[in-house]
């Protein structure tokens, strides 16, 4: 009798609680789609294919890859992509050469080979695709940074 | 010996007896289209597909490498099967070419190539044959299907674009010195044992083993 005021209190709370965490839960990946539910996947794009190069967005970012490297061999018997820029291959090739640091062994040894540590070129440099980012993202390098830090000439007055 | 020939020459030459030479003719010429007729059908027979994964050597080695290539699963589904780039179309070389795969029918009778390990081991060989083939026919299997004079290098990369309107434009090179390994997978090439110009790569087998012959430069 005395209870029955708080029932719909109770269920309120129950179900704010319940749908908090749902609210929460939107990933961009899937967009609104309940878990249960599949998703209709993006379609697939064509890769970047133009072969010019990109900056870095900051220092020591490895550079990407401008072109497509669809079903490129990099196994323990042949490197597709040091078929191009392996450093006796790039005069032929006109490829940008691997970097010297490549050839250095964990113990500071240089060797006439790529090092293992650095064979499998796509651990680190990444072929682009021409899609937006799913979460915005601000992200300024260094550089960038500077420059805002630079007293800007101001306007003349008019 | 000698006897034995003029025997059946004599039986040759001797018209014949029983015949009819109109039953000669014709059955002759009617004998002769079938024999044709079968002889042309089994050779497509052995051109087929299914004929060459037949054998469990061909179906789990270099078709399996096959299927994750563009020559075999692509947007437009043309495709490319063994014998188009495997046997040379035209009729001579093709009888040519069926005629050394009787070395093919050996080595599966006596199981050359019948486990993994053993086609790995003989991988490099068994592609420096077609690779030598293919440079001495100029590339006439790819030839086939890509042919030079209709391509339209503004639909190519710039990459592939300044490949083609030179080296192979000037006929320096032919496709299979850079297409290497585009429908089945490379071998271990040691340098220097690469076919034609690609001098072959160095894959790091073994750091320790290389270190004792490289220099060291002491950086850290």
């Amino acid at each position: 009798m005395r209870l029955r005021p708080i029932i719909p209190l109770v269920a309120l709370f129950a179900s704010l609680a319940w749908g908090a965490p749902e609210q929460a839960l939107v990933d961009p990946m899937r967009g609104r789609v309940a878990i249960p539910d599949e998703t209709k996947p993006p379609l697939l794009r064509n890769a970047v294919n133009d072969d010019a190069r990109r900056p870095r967005n900051y220092e020591w970012q490895p550079p990407i890859i401008p072109h497509r490297v669809d079903g490129y061999q990099i196994d323990q018997n042949f490197n597709k992509c040091l078929d191009c820029h392996a450093r006796g291959k790039t005069e032929f090739s006109q490829a940008i050469p691997v970097s010297a640091t490549h050839y250095i062994d964990r113990s500071g040894t240089v060797l006439d080979h790529v090092s293992t540590r650095r064979y499998f070129c796509m651990q680190c440099h990444v072929p682009q695709e021409p899609v937006q980012p799913l979460v915005g993202n601000s992200f300024r390098n260094a550089g960038a940074l500077n420059v805002d830090a630079q007293p800007t000439p101001r306007a003349p007055a008019k | 010996m000698l006897a034995l020939i003029r025997r059946y020459w004599t039986i040759i030459r001797r018209p014949s007896v029983h015949w009819s030479l109109g039953f000669l003719t014709v059955g002759g010429f009617i004998g002769g289209i079938v024999f044709w007729g079968a002889f042309n059908t089994a050779m497509e027979f052995t051109n087929t597909e299914s004929f060459c994964t037949g054998c469990h050597e061909m179906h789990d080695n270099p078709y399996a490498d096959l299927k994750n290539t563009i020559h075999y699963t692509n947007r437009s589904g043309v495709r490319a099967m063994c014998s188009d780039c495997h046997v040379p179309h035209e009729w001579t070389v093709k009888m040519a070419r069926k005629m050394q795969a009787s070395k093919e029918v050996w080595g599966k009778v006596f199981g050359t190539v019948d486990t993994p390990e053993k086609f790995e081991a003989k991988r490099l060989e068994l592609a420096r044959h077609e690779w030598a083939r293919f440079k001495a026919n100029d590339s006439l299997e790819c030839r086939n299907c890509h042919n030079y004079d209709y391509m339209d290098f503004t639909r190519q990369s710039v990459r592939a674009q300044n490949m083609h309107s030179t080296y192979l434009a000037s006929k320096e090179k032919t496709c299979i010195d850079c297409h290497k390994g585009i429908a089945h997978k490379l071998p271990y090439i040691p340098p220097g044992q690469a076919p034609t110009d690609t001098p072959g790569q160095i894959v790091p087998k073994d750091d320790a083993k290389a270190q004792a012959t490289s220099v060291s430069s002491g950086v850290n």
